[in-house]
C-alpha cells in the first residue's frame, strides 16, 4: 500500500479558550481528492490552514512526506519549527483562497511568475512559458497582461489557481473557492477544478458547499461537525447514503 | 513694481539654502521614516519600544525646540559639535518629520490586506521576499500622498532655520524689513509668494500621488 503524503495525528486547535478542533486524525494519499463538508464554524478552514502553515496547531502532529511540519529536531530535542523548516516543507503545498488574494499591483502573468522565480530560483524564460501555458489552460490566455482589478470574480479565481499550479505543489488546498462568486460565475471555476482533478496527480483537499461537485470529483468525503470528523467515506456513502442524523440534517439544507 | 523686483532679488539670495535644506532634510526624513516605521513592526519588543520612544519624543515636542536643542544645548552639554548650521537644520527637520513619516509607513504596511500575507506564505515566499515584492509595493502606493503632504509641511518648516542664523528666504526678508520698516507688508507678501511658488510643484506631485494611490496599480 502507498504511504500517505500527509498525516494528521490527534491534531487540536484552540483560539483562546475555545477549542475548535478536538482531535483530528486524517491521512491524505498522493493523488487523492478529498472533499470537506460541514456546518459553518465546524473547523473546515482551520484544518487546511494548519497544513498551509497559516495557523499553528495547539496540540498533535501534522506529518508531510514523513517530516513533522510544526516541529523540528534541534540537538535531539523537538522544538517549534522556525521559518526555514516551514519553508522547506510547505513548498509541496499550494492553496486557493475564498477571496482570491491576487497581488493587485502585478499583472496576472506577474502574479504567476513571482514565486517560481524568487522562491525556486527558476529561469525567467521557463517560468514565463509555463505561466502562459497555465493561464491558457484556465482560459485566460488573452488576459495575461491585465491587472486583477480588470477581471471578473470567476476570472480572478482562475488566475489564483494558475498561480498556485505553476509552483507544482504535491497537495492543493481549496477553501470554498466559489462561495465569494456570483452564482453565474461558479460554473467556470468548478470546471477548471474538475479538469485539474481529473488530469493531475496532485492530492487535493476541497472545502466546499457544492455537494454535486463533491460527488463528482471526490474520492473521499469528510463530514466535520463541531471540531471532529463525524463521518467519512466515499462521496456516495457520505452524501447519498449516510444514516448519521447530523449529516442528514446538514445535507437537507442543500436540497430544495 | 520696482520695489517688488528689488525685494525678490534680495530674497532669492536665500533660495539656495531653503531648497537645499528642503531636499536634504526630506531625503533624511524619508529614510528615517522607512527605517523607524519598519522597526516599529519588528518582532522584538525592545526594538519596537525603542523606536516608539524616538517617534513619540519627536512628535511630542516642537520642531523649534528640537532645533535649539541641537544648536545650543547639545554642543554645550556634551561638547559635541554637530557640524555646520546647515547640517543641524537638516538633522532637526529630518528627525522631526521622520517621526511623523514612520507612522505613515507603519500604518500603510499594516493596512495591506492580511490575505496578501497569506497568499505570499502559500506561495512559500520568505518573510523578506513577502515584504519586498508583495507588501511594500502596495504600502508605498498608499504612502505617497502623505509623503507629499509632509514634504509640503517640511518646506514650510525650513523657514525655522533662519532662527539659527542660516541665510534662507525668510532670513533675507527679515534683514530687508529691519532696514526698511515701512515696506514690511510688501516684503512679507513677496515672501508668501516665494514659498507658494516653491510649494506648487509639490502640490502638483501630491495630487498625482493621490491618483496613483487610488488606482492601486501604477501603469
Ligand atoms: N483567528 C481566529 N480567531 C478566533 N477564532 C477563530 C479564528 N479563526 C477561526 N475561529 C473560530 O474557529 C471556529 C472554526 O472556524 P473555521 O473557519 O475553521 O470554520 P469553517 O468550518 O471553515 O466555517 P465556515 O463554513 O463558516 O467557513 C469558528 O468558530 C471560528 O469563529
Ligand atoms: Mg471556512
Amino acid at each position: 500500500m502507498t504511504k500517505p503524503i500527509v498525516e494528521y495525528k490527534d491534531v487540536h486547535k484552540s483560539f483562546g479558550d475555545v477549542e475548535v478542533l478536538k482531535g483530528i486524525d486524517l491521512d491524505i494519499f498522493p493523488a487523492e481528492k478529498i472533499a470537506v463538508i460541514g456546518p459553518s464554524g465546524s473547523g473546515k478552514t482551520t484544518i487546511i490552514r494548519m497544513l498551509m502553515t497559516l495557523e499553528e496547531p495547539t496540540d498533535g502532529d501534522i506529518i508531510v512526506d514523513g517530516k513533522n511540519l510544526w516541529k523540528m529536531d534541534k540537538h535531539g530535542k523537538m522544538v517549534e519549527a522556525d521559518e526555514k523548516h516551514l519553508r522547506e516543507i510547505r513548498g509541496d503545498i499550494g492553496m486557493v483562497f475564498q477571496h482570491f488574494n491576487l497581488f493587485p499591483h502585478m499583472t496576472i502573468l506577474e502574479n504567476c511568475m513571482t514565486a517560481p522565480i524568487h522562491v525556486k530560483g527558476e529561469k525567467k524564460k521557463e517560468v514565463k512559458k509555463r505561466s502562459i501555458d497555465m493561464l491558457e489552460r484556465v482560459g485566460l490566455g488573452d488576459k495575461i497582461n491585465n491587472y486583477p482589478s480588470q477581471l471578473s470574480g470567476g476570472q480572478k479565481q482562475r488566475v489564483a489557481m494558475a498561480r498556485a499550479l505553476v509552483m507544482r505543489p504535491k497537495i492543493m488546498l481549496f477553501d470554498e473557492v466559489t462561495s465569494a462568486l456570483d452564482p453565474e460565475l461558479v460554473g467556470e471555476v468548478l470546471e477548471v477544478i474538475r479538469d485539474i482533478a481529473k488530469n493531475d496527480d496532485m492530492a487535493m483537499v476541497l472545502v466546499t458547499h457544492e455537494m454535486d461537485f463533491a460527488l463528482d470529483v471526490a474520492d473521499k468525503v469528510l463530514f466535520l461537525d463541531d471540531g471532529v470528523i463525524a463521518e467519512q467515506g466515499s462521496a456516495s456513502d457520505v452524501i447519498e447514503h449516510s444514516e448519521n442524523p447530523r449529516v442528514q440534517e446538514f445535507l437537507s439544507r442543500f436540497r430544495s | 513694481m520696482q520695489d517688488i523686483l528689488s525685494i525678490s532679488q534680495e530674497l532669492s539670495r536665500g533660495l539656495f539654502v531653503t531648497i537645499s535644506i528642503l531636499i536634504a532634510s526630506s531625503l533624511f526624513a524619508y529614510l528615517m521614516g522607512f527605517i523607524s516605521g519598519l522597526l516599529r513592526l519588528s518582532k522584538h519588543t525592545v526594538i519596537r519600544k525603542f523606536t516608539g520612544l524616538y517617534i513619540e519624543l519627536f512628535r511630542g515636542t516642537s520642531l523649534i525646540v528640537q532645533l535649539f536643542w541641537l544648536y545650543y544645548a547639545i554642543p554645550m552639554l556634551f561638547g559635541i559639535n554637530l557640524g555646520s548650521n546647515w547640517i543641524i537644520g537638516v538633522i532637526a527637520i529630518g528627525l522631526n518629520y521622520g517621526a511623523y513619516l514612520s507612522e505613515v509607513v507603519r500604518g500603510s504596511v499594516e493596512a495591506v490586506d492580511d490575505g496578501q500575507t497569506e497568499a505570499a506564505i502559500a506561495l512559500n515566499l520568505s518573510s523578506f521576499q513577502k515584504m519586498r515584492y508583495i507588501i511594500l509595493p502596495q504600502a508605498v502606493r498608499m504612502m505617497l500622498p502623505e509623503f507629499g503632504n509632509y514634504t509640503i509641511q517640511m518646506l514650510k518648516g525650513t523657514a525655522l532655520v533662519s532662527l539659527i542664523s542660516l541665510n534662507d528666504i525668510l532670513y533675507y526678508g527679515n534683514i530687508l524689513r529691519s532696514s526698511n520698516l515701512s515696506q514690511a507688508p510688501l516684503i512679507y507678501l513677496v515672501i508668501l509668494i516665494f514659498y507658494f511658488v516653491l510649494a506648487l510643484p509639490l502640490i502638483f506631485l501630491t495630487r498625482k500621488a493621490e491618483d496613483i494611490s487610488k488606482k492601486g496599480v501604477a501603469n
